[in-house]
């Protein structure tokens, strides 16, 4: 399914909090059709970089490309057609708790174009049944499980059909069960929609199960150490930080802090 | 044989075949988002125009289809079922079949699980203003009296009682409102002054103007205008903070560790309002006599001495005493009602904005319906 066409280029993009430095001199490529992992340990960066890649924080330095379009540079016109291509699941799905379901999904749909009310209701009806939740159209947000709330916003994200879907740790809290379900939906969107996703998670089995490639971010080399098949790197990578994270094995400091810890 | 082409925005439908026999339409180009509603229109027109007997709808030429697009595409094969129409489609590329299996055919026409929350009537919006009343009633009630647990258990307990908090609310409602206390107050005086000046002036009793002022300002404006004030900043303040823990789970978290949360969150606030509300106007008592000074000296041409020697002897002890009594009573409205209402939110950012506003709303209410009050009860004290 992958083409080797770029789809998002993050150009040596170094993050800071004042004068907290986050990411130094981060590169990498994105390309189209991949579901591209931003996986590391907590603090390591990866909502930083999310927000970085999503325009919503402005890089100390570097660009963040997408589409062709150098997101920082852009002006507001080019900026807003950036916008309408991409979709975002933040961590908490960030439902308009006011509104119902259906005005949720139907609320980008409704500023960007000019379509009849029934056609967008058709549209959200239709979205709604992508993510399993015909029916729920009229419930608002706090009358829904965290599962079903992560589902209503992915179909808020993909209301305009974007090219490119960026989802904050979209199984974070959830049961086996609907993290499995979300997994299968991300997959059935990227492959009947060809839709680029970028996705961080910390989850192993979401890893291997979605993953078309990883990079893998470390907090104190505050950039990535490790990039590329998430299979291969769990087999073949000799660095012990991914050895440790794919066998879920805390750093020798850590486990020394632990059993100091335990007497 | 090629019959007809209509071209739209960005998309072409070539239809072949005869009226009322087997046609086909050809979709080429693109059928996204943008263009759905005109494709839509487009080919249920043909459909009408046509009456096909058999219909099939080649997807051969289509370059680009997304979602949407493809709702069309399933609607139109909805539309010809309905109508008892054989129906295909011809030449479906792979990613055009991934795309369509994406979409549940069935949730397209299935019905909301719960109806839609319409705009009630004026009978059910008056009933429920009613009851919500009602139930405010009690649970003001109810709330008023774990505070005054609470109250007793840190008067037992001082040291429970969490001081640095009491402060940092008396610098916060007091000190923080001193700007805007101080200016509406002035103004009022100010204004005041001007009213009576005019009235005076006609009977030459220009001397009497500081204690019309004071009066006015000690017994009612100064309490009134501060607690209104107050009940704005600093009552909605509390809602909002306890509101938002409220949400946030923050308030169950206290209660699990085994703090009451009253106490911890409630008593601080409603303590350090008690304070220093009754401080605040008499800040503010003080400004509006000023106020009323700047009418006295530039209009009536009065010397500061002449305004101010009137003033002890209409005002006494007794109602500046009252006065502050009756501001304590506001300030334990305010905070109270604020504090209670921020334990009473529910849900998300919309009903901390709903409480917010009803703090403030209720608590105005509240101190206009006491404030009455006092002056029947002082009326008959006097």
């Amino acid at each position: 399914m992958t083409e080797r066409k770029p789809i998002i280029v993050v150009d040596a993009l170094s993050a800071r909090y004042d004068d907290d430095v986050i990411l130094e001199d981060v590169s990498f490529e994105v390309y189209h059709g991949e579901t591209f992992i931003i996986m590391g340990e907590s603090g390591c960066g990866k909502s930083t970089l999310l927000k970085h890649m999503i325009g919503l924080h402005r890089p100390y330095q570097g660009r963040v490309v997408i589409n062709g379009v150098d997101i920082f540079a852009a002006g507001d016109a080019e900026l807003n057609n950036v916008r309408m291509d991409i979709g975002v699941l933040f961590q908490t799905a960030a439902l308009f708790g006011s509104m119902t379901l259906a005005d949720n999904v139907a609320l980008p749909i409704r500023e960007y174009m000019h379509l009849s009310p029934e056609t967008v209701d058709l549209i959200v009806r239709m979205k709604l049944g992508m993510v399993n939740l015909a029916g729920y159209g009229n419930h608002l947000p706090s009358e829904l499980s965290g599962g079903m709330r992560i589902r209503a916003g992915l179909a808020r994200a993909m209301a305009l059909d974007p090219r490119i879907l960026f989802l904050d740790e979209p199984s974070a809290g959830l049961d086996p069960v609907t993290a499995a379900e979300i997994d299968i939906l991300i997959k059935r969107v990227n492959e009947g929609m060809r839709t680029t996703m970028v996705i961080i998670t910390q989850e192993l089995e979401s890893i291997f199960n979605i993953g078309s490639r990883v990079i893998m971010l470390d907090k104190k080399e505050k950039g990535i150490i490790a990039e590329g098949d998430p299979r291969e790197l769990r087999d073949k990578s000799t660095d012990p930080r991914v050895v440790n994270f794919f066998r879920r094995r805390p750093m020798a400091s850590e486990k020394k802090a632990v059993t100091a810890q335990n007497g | 044989m090629e019959d007809e082409t209509r071209r739209g925005h960005g998309h072409t439908i070539r239809v072949k075949g005869k009226k009322g026999g087997e046609i086909t339409f050809s979709v080429e180009g693109r059928i996204a988002l943008d263009n759905i509603g005109v494709v839509m229109q487009a080919i249920k027109g043909l459909m009408d125009e046509m009456l096909p007997s058999k219909l099939t709808v080649d997807l051969s030429g289509l370059e680009y289809l997304d979602s949407a697009g493809a709702l069309v595409l399933v609607e139109v094969e909805n539309r010809a079922r309905s109508a008892s129409i054989p129906f295909r489609f011809a030449n479906l590329s792979q990613e055009t079949e991934g795309i369509m299996a994406l979409l549940d055919r069935d949730a397209i026409s299935m019905k909301p699980l719960v109806a839609g929350r319409g705009a009630s009537g004026f009978i059910e919006e008056v009933g429920d203003v009613a009851l919500g009343l009602s139930r405010d009633f009690v649970t003001f009630m109810t709330f008023l009296g774990e505070l005054l647990i609470a109250v007793v258990y840190c008067v037992r307990h001082p040291r429970s009682l969490r001081w640095e908090d009491v402060f940092f609310y008396m610098k916060r409602a007091g000190v923080d409102g001193l700007p805007i206390v101080g200016l509406i107050n002035l103004l009022l005086g100010f204004v005041i002054g001007i009213m009576a000046s005019e009235q005076l002036s006609q009977y030459e009793f220009n001397v009497f103007l500081g204690s019309l002022v004071a009066i006015a300002m000690v017994k009612e404006f100064g309490p009134i205008m501060t607690a209104i004030l107050v009940a704005g900043r600093s009552g909605s303040a509390f809602a909002a903070e306890i509101g938002t823990m409220k949400v946030n789970e923050e308030v169950d978290a206290l209660v699990t560790m085994g703090f009451d949360p009253v106490r911890f969150l409630a008593v601080p606030k409603v303590l350090a309002m008690i304070i220093i509300v009754p401080v605040l106007t008499l800040y503010a008592d003080f400004l509006g006599i000023l106020g009323g000074l700047i009418v006295g000296v530039a209009d009536l041409g009065l010397a500061p001495y002449t305004y101010f020697h009137e003033i002890p002897g209409s005002i006494t002890i007794f109602d500046v005493l009252t006065s502050l009594v009756k501001t304590a009573v506001f300030a334990l409205i305010i905070s109270g009602i604020g504090c209670q209402k921020g334990f009473q939110a529910r849900g998300g950012a919309e009903a901390v904005g709903k409480i917010t506003t009803s703090a403030a709303v209720s608590a105005i209410f509240l101190i206009i319906i006491v404030d009455a009050a006092f002056a029947m009860v002082l009326k008959y004290l006097s």
